[in-house]
């Protein structure tokens, strides 16, 4: 008799136990089948990298000068400390991002404010570029494919907004999320190794971290995004809008 | 009427040697420059971020400008008719090659990566002047070669005249598209006009014939060959014509710009308080470019002087290359006005006046295109038949008084 | 004449002669059993994706990691310096100098990859695992 019931608990341990590891199998299963949709939703921005940009989105910026503190360079040491951009005094030193500081000719008040590429819809620099290496990619971001410039700075003389600079020296160590090398043009490329991974660019993170929230980032063809309700409501201006070359940079405040 | 014999130069003296030996120096300088600023980069140069165009870009400019208006004597000939002019043109397309190699070939070495040569060759942006360019530039070397050959070669003779319309329509595009890499230039005050095309034009016309006649007179006297006063005249009083309307040009430039209030800050720059550029402007450009030129060259007498002729032609070539400093980087030391309105201050130099010091390697690569320019000529004009035997003037025009 | 060129043939053919073809450094530690794509076709089509990829990510950019320079950077480095150019001893420049053509990548890529990217990628990328061995 105790043979038997043993027998049977052995039965019923082995079932349990295969219970047991269905269930536990089936839950994992499931976990793992719902756990990629859990990560892709919290990357939502990211699209999926075997894809190509499209023109459904349009990379832009708002940039509120009243919230912009003076002296204030927390975006330009963000956005050169990503980029590996050693910048300084010397007029040959590269400039991706600069504080301009402003003063109304003729009542003497005085702001300021930050100049990245405006990342304009029409870009002057595309198109004077001899080979094409200076191009607007899909989602609106102008950009300089090094591969193909030859350094011949013609898009620098054609840029209204003097976004662009020339390396002059043999560079090394560069981040190897951004590629940059001597005889080549550059520009902000509005963090687009950071962007393609659904980040923010460094500038908007820094000034987000300092506490001045002075520059807004988003996608302008999103009607639901913060930057396009508040671009349709608000007013705001673009530098240089008599040349009508609706840059993707926008400021406000005045 | 004899004919004209053209013949190679075999008389070559230890002078040639001499002359061409000092131009092969600046030649091999202007390389070895070249290597040195492609090996360390720009660095080594003036140029910064604020002034991306130096003293390159300023010989490279005036020589391609020049290279266009040098075959204007073959096209007084072939294209207008004047019979006068031809023995002339074999000389005026070898010199147009020239300068137009020579400017390239600056221009070429100053890009920051001059390896990409076949890169900028096979890519083009139909949207940019300086890819239009490249199409213009080695089809003017088509053109002006076959030119020369329907020239040179006695069974070509007849297509002479179409060779020749066509390369005068061919060059005229090409200073139309050199002037417009200014003119197109969307944000820049001092470069966004259209009258940039048409006063480049008016530029190659002067300088070109300048160039020209300095290469004549020193052939001429050089080899001992006769060089009759009657083309020297003809060439020169066209020449005061061309520095007359080039100065018009200039005028209408800057009287439209004082009109418009907006402008006024970058003409008060170029014409009072530019420092280096208004000297520039007035007494390179204006006096020693333009106004000496023209007493010399309108006034029968005074032109009518060897000496003061070469003199006249030197100072165009001077006030030519004085004109391209102030357009080029008098242009780029003026900033951008991003903020209408405002005055601007930043770290990059906004609003504020740019600095630029030539620096030795870029000033020899720029003397070096010069050089490759003249290499071109001298080493022509001794191996091929591009000179005639005589241009006195009784060969030349047998109806001039003696 | 006729002679030497029949001992030259000899020598060239005898054990010998020195090898023929560049001797590539990889450091197979580092890099493990095999590379994303097998030997002989890196050898001939490296080149071509290059050329090909980086027009994919640049214009439109498609940033897979299988053919991500940055990827064969963290493989391919020497154990030394964890770089892939600098001398002979390193993987890039070990065939290109023999071949004599020139590396121009290095002028604007980085030749070491981010310590925190290299340390990330303990494996080999998904898409290596499963091919051909050679």
């Amino acid at each position: 008799m105790n043979q038997s019931q043993h027998e049977q608990d052995q039965a019923t341990q082995a079932v349990d136990e295969h219970r047991r590891n269905f269930i536990g199998a089936s839950a994992a299963l499931a976990g793992l089948t719902v756990a990629p949709g859990v990560v892709v939703y919290g990357l939502a921005q990211a699209k999926p990298e075997a894809e190509p940009v499209t023109n459904k989105v349009r990379w832009g910026m708002l940039i509120d000068s009243s919230k912009c503190a003076d002296g204030c360079t927390d975006c330009v040491s963000a956005c050169h400390t990503e980029n590996g951009v050693q910048s300084g005094p010397l007029e040959t030193d590269p400039h991706w991002i600069r504080k301009v500081e402003l003063k109304d000719m003729r009542t003497g008040r005085q702001q300021s404010l930050p100049v990245p590429c405006q990342h304009c819809e029409e870009p002057p620099c595309v198109d004077v570029c001899p080979t094409g290496a200076s191009f607007k990619r899909a989602d609106g971001i102008v950009l300089v494919d090094r591969h193909i410039c030859i350094g011949c700075r013609y898009c620098m003389m054609a840029c209204p907004y003097k976004a662009r600079s020339f390396i002059h020296e043999t560079l090394t160590d560069q981040n190897p999320d951004v590629p940059r090398g001597k005889g080549c043009v550059e520009s902000c490329t509005l963090c687009v190794h950071r962007v393609d991974q659904g980040q923010k660019p460094a500038c908007v993170e820094a000034c987000t971290k300092a506490g001045h929230e002075a520059i807004l980032f988003g996608d302008l063809n999103d009607p639901n995004s913060e930057i396009a309700k508040r671009i349709a409501t608000k007013a705001t201006v673009q530098l240089r809008a008599d040349l009508a070359l609706n840059p993707g940079i926008r400021y406000e405040g005045f | 009427m004899a004919s004209i014999t053209f013949s190679e130069l075999k008389e070559t003296s230890t002078r040639y040697w001499f002359v061409a030996g000092l131009i092969g120096l600046f030649a091999a300088l202007g390389l070895g420059s070249a290597y040195y600023m492609e090996h360390h980069g720009h660095i080594v140069t003036g140029m910064n971020n604020s002034i991306v165009w130096g003293m390159p870009h300023v010989f490279a400019v005036f020589l391609i400008v020049a290279a266009s208006g040098a075959l204007n004597a073959a096209s007084i000939a072939s294209v207008f008719g004047k019979m006068v002019y031809k023995p002339l043109a074999p000389l005026s397309g070898l010199l147009a090659i020239g300068l137009l190699a020579g400017g390239l070939t600056v221009l070429m070495l100053d890009l920051g990566r001059p390896d990409r040569l076949i890169i900028a060759m096979t890519y083009l942006n139909p949207k940019s002047v300086f890819a239009w360019n490249v199409l213009l530039y080695t089809g003017f070397f088509t053109f002006v070669a076959v030119y020369l050959w329907t020239m040179m070669d006695k069974t070509m003779g007849a297509y002479t005249k179409a060779a020749g319309m066509a390369a005068f329509i061919w060059r005229l595009v090409l200073t139309t598209g050199t002037g417009s890499i200014f003119g197109f230039l969307v944000a820049r005050e001092p470069y966004n006009t259209a009258l940039l095309a048409p006063m480049f034009i008016i530029l190659s016309f002067a300088y070109g014939m300048a160039l020209y006649l300095l290469v004549l007179i020193a052939a001429y006297t050089g080899s001992g060959r006769p060089l009759g006063d009657a083309i020297l005249q003809r060439l020169g009083r066209l020449l005061g014509v061309f520095v007359a309307a080039s100065l018009y040009f200039v005028f209408v430039y800057h009287l439209t710009n004082l009109y418009f209030t907006k402008q006024h800050t970058f003409e008060k720059f170029i014409l009072l308080d530019g420092g280096i550029y208004t000297t520039m402007f007035w007494l390179g450009q204006i006096i020693i470019g333009g106004v000496l030129p023209l007493i010399i060259l309108l006034n029968a007498k005074l032109r009518a002087s060897r000496t003061l002729l070469v003199t006249a032609c030197l100072m165009i070539v001077l006030g030519g290359l004085a004109q391209m400093y102030v357009t080029i980087i008098g242009g780029q030391a003026y900033p951008l006005d991003i903020f209408p309105g405002w005055q601007e201050s930043s770290a990059f130099f906004d609003g504020a006046i740019h600095h630029y010091a030539p620096s030795v390697p870029e000033t020899l690569l720029g003397l070096g295109g010069l050089a490759i320019a003249l290499m071109i000529v001298t080493l022509g004009i001794k191996v091929l038949r591009f000179l005639p035997a005589s241009l006195a003037d009784a060969e030349v025009d047998p109806h001039t008084k003696a | 004449m006729v002679a030497v060129l029949c001992l030259s043939i000899a020598y060239a053919a005898s054990s010998t002669a020195p090898k023929a073809g560049p001797t590539i450094v990889i450091d197979k530690a580092r890099a493990g059993e095999h590379c994303v794509e097998d030997t002989a076709f890196m050898r001939k089509n490296h080149m071509k994706l290059l050329m090909h990829q980086r027009d994919e990510t640049m214009h439109k950019g498609i940033r897979t990691e299988k053919h991500s320079l940055k990827k064969c950077v963290i493989c391919h480095a020497s154990a030394k310096d964890e770089r892939v150019v600098g001398s002979d001893e390193h993987f890039c420049q070990s065939c290109h100098t023999y071949a004599a053509v020139k590396l121009d990548c290095w002028e604007c890529h980085a030749t070491k990859a981010k310590p925190a990217q290299a340390a990330a990628a303990t494996t080999l990328p998904a898409a290596a695992v499963g091919g051909e061995k050679k």
